[in-house]
């Protein structure tokens, strides 16, 4: 990302950041809450389009090619930058079909390599064994954290580049987090994923590279490592050792 | 609050009353002659045929176009609109026609349908119930899909979904029950309703399939029927009211039942 800027009306949300997102590695945001990271997560998919008055500018840069230019396919771009979000949202239908929804969209495998699609999706997002036998249960009947991976089975069933995870635990009891955490591990040897987090304990053993925003300005981007044992800048310490925020 | 249960006791003891005479009346009225025979002429036997095949006819044409029309509108004024000042536009004149009476309805089908085609039907009739079903359909379709979270459209959209999947596939799916509920009060609306048949499909004393002629309705038959001097068309009418009401509360009732089927599935 270079010098975005993010505007909710006239009010400007992001200030001039830049910062890489590196494949097959896990970027963290954290800060405190207000402080722009959900909205960065959200222009890297454009999502934030849905709603008039909301406009991103400067550049985003994925292969190469900036996706905040106008007449790029929203939905093409979508489909290559999957998105699990801070509350699970399965839609109202079988556990099945939820998963099948994305794959359906762009391609049209036959009954059999679907089949194979969805189970190998709940293999990686570690739910196959539990919902193997009621694939045509609803989505809805899932527990909390069965929901946020199936969510995240979902978004990897599309084959993505890009993984964005808003706050993808903080709904979810210890364990569900737990098994969320590695997922996430083991999800990123395929994958670039950004993950939005307002648990530093979660970014420091998740992720790669963190980046720290406060206010709508990037304070520091660096390994996870370094930021957490020897912060470059006063603001950052703080944060992390819990004097605000 | 013994004041409000008095209230409340005194809206439910005319509500009882007014059930009670109908039952009384009208269940005397209903005998296998009023599903099989025509609407006699005063002095002899007779039934409701012609009347309840009209009734069911203009309903049925009413709800199927009014259905489809009142559910793009309100899909476009949840989905589409938002923040758009035509939208607001739009959704306050269906606030309007939504409390319009019943009669301005008739009365303006009447002038351009019923005048320009110069004589009354069916096709009219129908015309007007659909013009009382559109602003019901709109308002639930609406409210309904305002009650779907944008988290779920977020979530599709995310997935590369095109609008009108999300819509399609996720917005309705998770409105269904509400709209169908909806669609349901509409029908059972204009079960009911006389003013506008009135003034466009007027009445037939006989059998009519022909939808560009003057067609018979139960609620037609009822006002002129319970207003004649004669006894036997009097209790016809009482038939036919217990009827209608038996259909209206049986709507109502199903889509309650729907209602509450979908909050306690979900």
């Amino acid at each position: 990302m270079r010098n975005v800027d993010f505007f909710y009306d006239s009010f400007r949300a992001l200030k001039n950041i830049s910062v890489p997102l590196n494949d097959k590695r896990v970027t963290a945001f954290i800060g405190p809450s207000g402080c722009g990271k959900s909205t960065l997560l959200r222009i890297l998919n454009r999502i934030y389009e849905l709603y008039p008055g909301q406009r991103a500018t400067g550049e985003v840069l994925v292969d190469g090619e900036n996706i905040l230019a106008a007449g790029l396919d929203l939905n093409l771009l979508r489909a290559k930058i999957g998105m699990v979000f801070q509350k699970p949202t399965p839609f109202p239908m079988s556990i099945y079909d939820n998963i099948a929804f994305g794959i359906r969209l762009y391609e049209h495998p036959r009954r059999s390599e679907l089949d194979d699609r969805v189970e190998s999706a709940l293999r990686r997002a570690a739910l196959w064994d539990e919902v193997k036998d009621k694939l045509r249960q609803s989505g809805l009947s899932l527990s909390g954290g069965q929901q946020q991976r199936l969510c995240i089975a979902r978004a990897v069933a599309v084959e993505p580049e890009i993984l964005l995870l808003d706050e993808p635990a903080s709904a979810l009891d210890p364990l569900s987090t737990q098994r969320i955490e590695e997922l996430i591990a083991e999800l990123k040897s395929d994958y670039c994923i950004a993950i939005v987090t307002h648990n530093m304990q979660q970014a420091a053993r998740s992720s790669d590279y963190t980046a720290f925003m406060y206010l709508g300005e990037l304070i520091e981007f660096d390994e996870t490592e370094r930021i957490f044992t020897h912060p470059a800048q006063k603001q950052t310490e703080d944060y992390i050792t819990g004097r605000f925020g | 609050m013994s004041l409000s249960v008095a209230a409340t006791g005194f809206g439910l003891l005319w509500l009882v009353l007014v059930l009670w005479t109908l039952l009384e009346n009208g269940i005397s009225a209903i005998t296998p002659a009023s599903f099989s025979q025509m609407t006699p002429p005063p002095g002899s036997s007779g039934g409701l045929l012609n009347a309840i095949f009209g009734s069911v006819m203009m309903t049925l044409i009413a709800t199927l176009v009014g259905t489809p029309t009142g559910i793009l509108a309100g899909t476009y004024l949840a989905e589409y609109s938002r923040g758009s000042r035509f939208g607001e536009a739009v959704r306050f004149i269906n606030d309007i026609l939504l409390s319009a009476p019943s009669i301005i309805v008739g009365l303006f089908v009447y002038e351009v349908m019923v005048i320009r085609m110069g004589h009354f039907s069916a096709w009219a009739g129908a015309m007007a119930l659909a013009i009382i079903v559109i602003p019901v359909v709109v308002r639930t379709t609406e409210d309904m899909l305002n009650l779907v979270p944008n988290a779920l459209r977020e979530a599709a959209a995310a997935l590369g979904s095109p609008k009108w999947k999300v819509i399609v596939l996720i917005s309705y799916r998770a409105a269904i029950q509400g709209m169908v509920t909806g669609v349901m009060l509409a029908v059972a609306r204009i079960a009911g309703e006389t003013a506008p048949l009135l003034f466009t499909a007027l009445n037939n004393q006989f059998w009519s399939t022909n939808l560009n002629a003057p067609m018979a309705n139960l609620p037609v038959v009822i006002f002129q029927f319970a207003m004649s001097p004669y006894a036997d068309w009097q209790v016809l009418a009482w038939g036919g009211a217990l009827l209608i009401t038996f259909t209206v509360l049986c709507l109502n009732i199903g889509a309650r039942a729907l209602a509450s089927w979908g909050t306690f599935k979900q």
